[in-house]
């Protein structure tokens, strides 16, 4: 475990503002130079119950929350007392301090408000002998009346940056500038109060006898701190798109309330409808009618979706849906992460339908295969999936701001312009061939938009010939089921000849041992791969963005380059494994799993263990949360 | 009125640029009430001044569905019960596109029946024509949502215990401004009503009541009308909500009686449809969504850096 990071988790209740004073937090890491990563954990409640956000801070690549952290600054729960009866809940209360202190490293750090916690409730969860017996170093502050006197009770949370700050040994300057962005008048003036009050204060009264510093960061590009869900979201408005339909649900909700509050200065239009089946099925009306538009949702509304999925693919018409995964079946746990709605989203829809689907595993994954998708959705007119999961959406990461080529692609694919609709081939009513498979090209028949002269048509769902009429003829049948087909191998193609490849690989190619994963496991699972190799290992580790059309070349040798291989996901099923086998039809005997789905996302010691009882064949059961489940015939 | 042909030439339009050339012909049965919704609407289109290229028409699933695949406009061929979200959507994205969605008694009023009051709710400038043969038809005569109480069918044996939903009322209820009702066994006055309906700024509900003589040889809708607007019986002012609403209240107690009246329930010129009430607030572009694809000279921006307020 590295001491050359800072990971600062900040509790308290939901509502008491822990997000934005998180967030604040990160900036001004990352504003110091540093590289930032953060992890949100918070209960499906809307006020009260206990929350934390980590933020974990180095002067390298931060890939994952990391094993445990290093410094508490618990706010404790206000909305566990009852304002009208003044009456505590249990000890919710307590919960900030004594709910995480089981992660806390050695040598740590903990700060806690003495305004809302007493000496008692500390007592009461043995602080003191834990603190000894750890080498922690307890900080106990009067957080709340600090606060008080100088503006709000709400203000408390700054008092808290303001320790962090001082016991870090850190400047203020990048804390004062954001506060100065985002308030004014007296309320910034109280904050910056409290800040410095809270700072000087700490300074005289302690000493600081730990070694905790705050990281000196080297960064020199501008560096812009993104989630996932707004990686998303401007990945969609970079691709062009314009209109977006949704319905809440969480996570996904995040990505929907984005690009709805972004879309009015941009000229795109949002509708908030009555449920996903219509979210769904407006954004292919609005493909249809010539927008790049875009849908989605989270496990239960996607399986709404389930139709108007199927009628874009069969009209052909373009479309992307993001699916936000959370813990299911059926509602699950609302705000915990998994991956296990990849067979959902792969298979779902009748007949033998076909999507595409890209599993970004990154901040910057998500923006690109955003774009990737709606040029991929417009070029072949198929849908487009991407699916990621409630931590990518949540977690928030530095990009450097080169990164994004903030050019807009318009372009509607292959779209005909009314010049080249003259040309193209009609019926003798005067019907345009939309559906011709005459001469389409990779599967793809160019298409007309309503209102262009000469292009009129009918789309149906239904099976149909050339111009869309309604067809049972079995020799159409065959052609235009053929050609739809032939879609995905040439999207393969494409990816694997003209593209980038979206595939991200880990460690030493001449490994003996892979670990393979999908989506958001990536950074964790990277992040173990390092570790391992230091500790004398020989582990390479590849993460598969595109879950169709599958990369089978890519897989098929990297799993003939190692020995065996482990498939690391957050799922009881395996079902990426299942995707695997299926697709390659064989390396059974070669994939073990290492499965995680009590709700938390992997931490990267526990692959690390999982790999050392799991392929080092250590002789024992891994003692974290995880499941192995062993290779076919074992 | 003149219009572009396949090749973009003009020419003079008439009711026949509405009809494709000699295939599909309707799969309807013959006598099918769903040959007069067709006609009228053909007749309609030219009437109002439209183009076969302006016009979008977006169907459910259902005998009716197949409107569009026998009507030579742009069409949407949808799934069973999602005309209107469809069709909502292309009207967003392009206001200048004259959207009529059309579908049957059991696809708009039982599976789209939620999408059907929020459609009229939000007033979208479109016509929706409810083929009404309180039955379902292409899946072979079960009982719908309008079927009369008592109805036996292979569904329901033992006579439907439902009551039948009231299209009419619970259209005015939700918000449609153009409310009407006609019947395949007058076309006259059906093809002035969907003129109405398409000219009408704001959602228009037509239901028309179709004939299915192959499931539904008892239904009223082979009864001759009685237009509401033209007998001294029926007195009522069609802009006021509250008469319309007891007249609608009265028409849809007596239909299952034997009675069928028909005719304009109520109009409301004053609403202002969704893409007004939308542009008001700032959430809808002035200039057609869809044309800026189209319009090289197009400013694409990000509007102003979404990065910044990330650094
Ligand atoms: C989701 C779904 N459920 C059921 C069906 C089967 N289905 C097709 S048409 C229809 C009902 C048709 O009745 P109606 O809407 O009244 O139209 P009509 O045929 O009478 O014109 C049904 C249930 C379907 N296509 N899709
Ligand atoms: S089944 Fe009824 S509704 Fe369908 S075509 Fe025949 S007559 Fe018309």
């Amino acid at each position: 475990m590295s001491d050359d990071e800072l990971i600062w988790r900040i509790a308290g209740g939901s509502g008491d503002g822990i997000d934005s004073t998180s967030q604040n937090f990160a900036k001004a890491l990352m504003r110091s130079g540093l590289d930032v990563f953060t992890h949100r954990h918070y209960p499906s409640r809307i006020r009260g119950g206990h929350t934390y956000v980590e933020i974990r801070a180095a002067d390298r690549e931060v890939q994952s929350r990391g094993d445990g952290y290093n410094f508490l600054l618990s706010l404790g729960d206000s909305f566990a007392r009852n304002p009208q009866e003044e009456a505590y809940y249990g000890n919710e209360e307590i919960k900030p301090l004594s709910e995480n202190l089981d992660d806390l490293r050695e040598g740590g750090i903990i700060v806690y408000d003495e305004g809302l916690i007493s000496e008692e409730d500390v007592e009461a969860i043995d602080l003191h002998d834990r603190a000894e017996e750890n080498d922690w170093h307890v900080f106990p502050m009067d957080l709340r009346g600090l606060a008080r006197e100088h503006g709000r009770e709400v203000m408390r949370n700054t008092a808290g940056v303001g320790v962090t700050a001082a016991l870090l040994d850190m400047d203020l300057e990048h804390i004062e500038d954001l506060m100065s962005d985002a308030m004014g008048g007296d309320v910034l003036e109280a904050n910056l109060e409290i800040l410095h009050e809270a700072y000087e204060t700490t300074r005289e009264e302690y000493e600081f006898e730990h070694d905790l510093r705050a990281p000196e960061g080297s960064h020199d590009a501008e560096q812009a701190l993104l989630s996932g869900s707004n990686a998303i979201a401007y990945g969609a408005i970079d691709a062009g798109c314009r209109f977006i339909a949704g319905y809440p649900m969480t996570p996904w909700t995040d990505v929907f309330t984005i690009l709805t509050q972004n879309f009015p200065d941009m000229g795109g239009v949002s509708e908030q409808v009555e449920d996903e089946i219509a979210a769904a099925a407006l954004a292919v009306g609005a493909s249809h009618a010539g927008v790049k538009a875009m849908s989605g949702s989270s496990g239960g509304g996607f399986a709404l979706m389930s139709e108007p999925l199927g009628l874009a693919e069969m009209t052909e018409t373009p479309v992307v849906l993001v699916e936000s995964m959370r813990a299911g079946p059926s509602t699950g746990m609302p705000t915990k992460p998994e991956q296990a709605d990849l067979e959902h989203v792969l298979y779902t829809s009748q007949g033998d339908s076909q999507r595409v689907v890209f599993a970004p595993g990154t901040i910057e994954e998500a923006y690109e295969q955003t774009r990737l998708a709606f040029d991929i959705a417009w070029d072949y007119q198929i849908p487009a999936i991407v699916i990621y999961d409630q931590k990518l959406s949540g977690e928030n990461t530095n990009v450097d701001v080169d990164f994004f080529d903030r050019e807009v692609s318009p372009d509607l694919g292959s779209t005909l312009t009314e010049d080249e609709l003259r040309e193209a081939a009609h019926d003798n009513s005067g019907k345009f061939k939309r559906f011709n498979y005459d001469d389409a090209e990779n599967g793809v028949a160019p298409r007309s938009i309503p209102g262009q002269k000469g292009g009129r048509f009918l789309a149906t769902g239904n099976e149909h010939s050339p111009v869309g009429h309604i067809s049972e003829d079995p020799d159409n049948r065959v052609a235009q089921m053929d050609r739809r087909l032939e879609k995905l191998e040439s999207i393969r193609r494409e990816l694997d000849e003209e593209r980038e490849s979206t595939q991200t690989y880990f460690g030493d190619e001449t490994a003996d041992y892979g670990v393979i994963t999908w989506g958001s496991s990536q950074g964790a699972v990277a992040e173990a791969i390092e570790r391992l190799n230091e500790n004398g290992h020989s582990v390479r580790g590849l993460s598969v963005s595109d879950m169709t059309p599958f990369p089978e070349k890519e897989v098929t040798e990297f799993l003939e380059s190692v020995d065996e291989a482990m498939v690391v996901e957050m799922n009881a099923t395996a079902q990426f494994r299942g995707l695997l086998q299926k697709e390659l039809g064989r390396f059974g005997e070669k994939l073990t799993s290492l499965l995680k789905y009590n709700g938390n996302p992997f931490e990267p010691a526990e692959i690390v263990e999982g790999y050392q009882v799991n392929l080092a064949e250590e002789d024992r059961e891994p003692t974290a949360q995880v499941r192995i489940e062993p290779a076919a015939g074992d | 009125m003149s219009a572009f042909n396949a090749i973009g030439e003009e020419r003079e339009i008439d009711r026949d640029e509405f009809t494709p050339g000699v295939e599909p012909q309707p799969t309807w049965c013959p006598g099918c009430g769903d040959f007069g919704v067709l006609k009228s609407l053909k007749q309609a289109l030219p009437e109002v001044g439209k183009t076969p290229e302006e016009v979008l028409t977006v169907t459910g699933i259902g005998c009716s569905g197949k409107l569009n695949s026998y009507l030579d406009t742009y069409g949407f061929h949808t799934i069973h019960g999602r005309s209107l979200p469809v069709a909502r959507a292309a009207k967003l994205a392009n206001p200048d596109l004259e959207v009529v969605a059309a579908g049957g008694d059991g696809d708009g009023y039982g599976i789209g029946g939620n999408h059907f009051i929020h459609t009229a709710r939000e007033n979208h400038d479109m016509t929706y024509i409810v083929f009404n043969n309180e039955i379902f038809g292409l899946t072979k005569g079960q009982t719908s949502p309008t079927s009369p109480k008592g109805h036996k069918s292979k569904t329901q044996p033992s006579g439907s215990a439902k009551t039948p939903i009231r299209p009419l009322s619970q259209s005015l209820t939700a918000g449609a401004s153009y409310i009407a009702r006609t019947a395949a066994v007058n076309p006259n006055q059906a093809k002035e009503i969907i003129a109405e309906a398409i000219e009408h700024d704001g959602f228009a509900h037509v239901d028309f009541l179709t004939q299915c003589p192959t499931w539904n040889k008892d239904a009223r809708q082979y009864v001759p009308y009685i237009d509401v607007q033209e007998s001294d019986d029926y007195e009522f002012d069609v802009t006021d909500r509250a008469e319309a609403a007891e007249m609608m209240r009265e028409t849809e107690d007596v239909l299952n009686e034997g009675t069928v009246l028909t005719g304009r329930y109520y109009v409301d010129e004053d609403r202002p449809s969704y893409t007004e009430e939308k542009a008001a607030v700032g959430e809808l572009p002035d200039e057609p969504l869809a044309e800026r694809y189209f319009d090289d000279d197009a400013e694409w921006e990000r509007s102003y850096d979404l990065l910044e307020r990330h650094t």
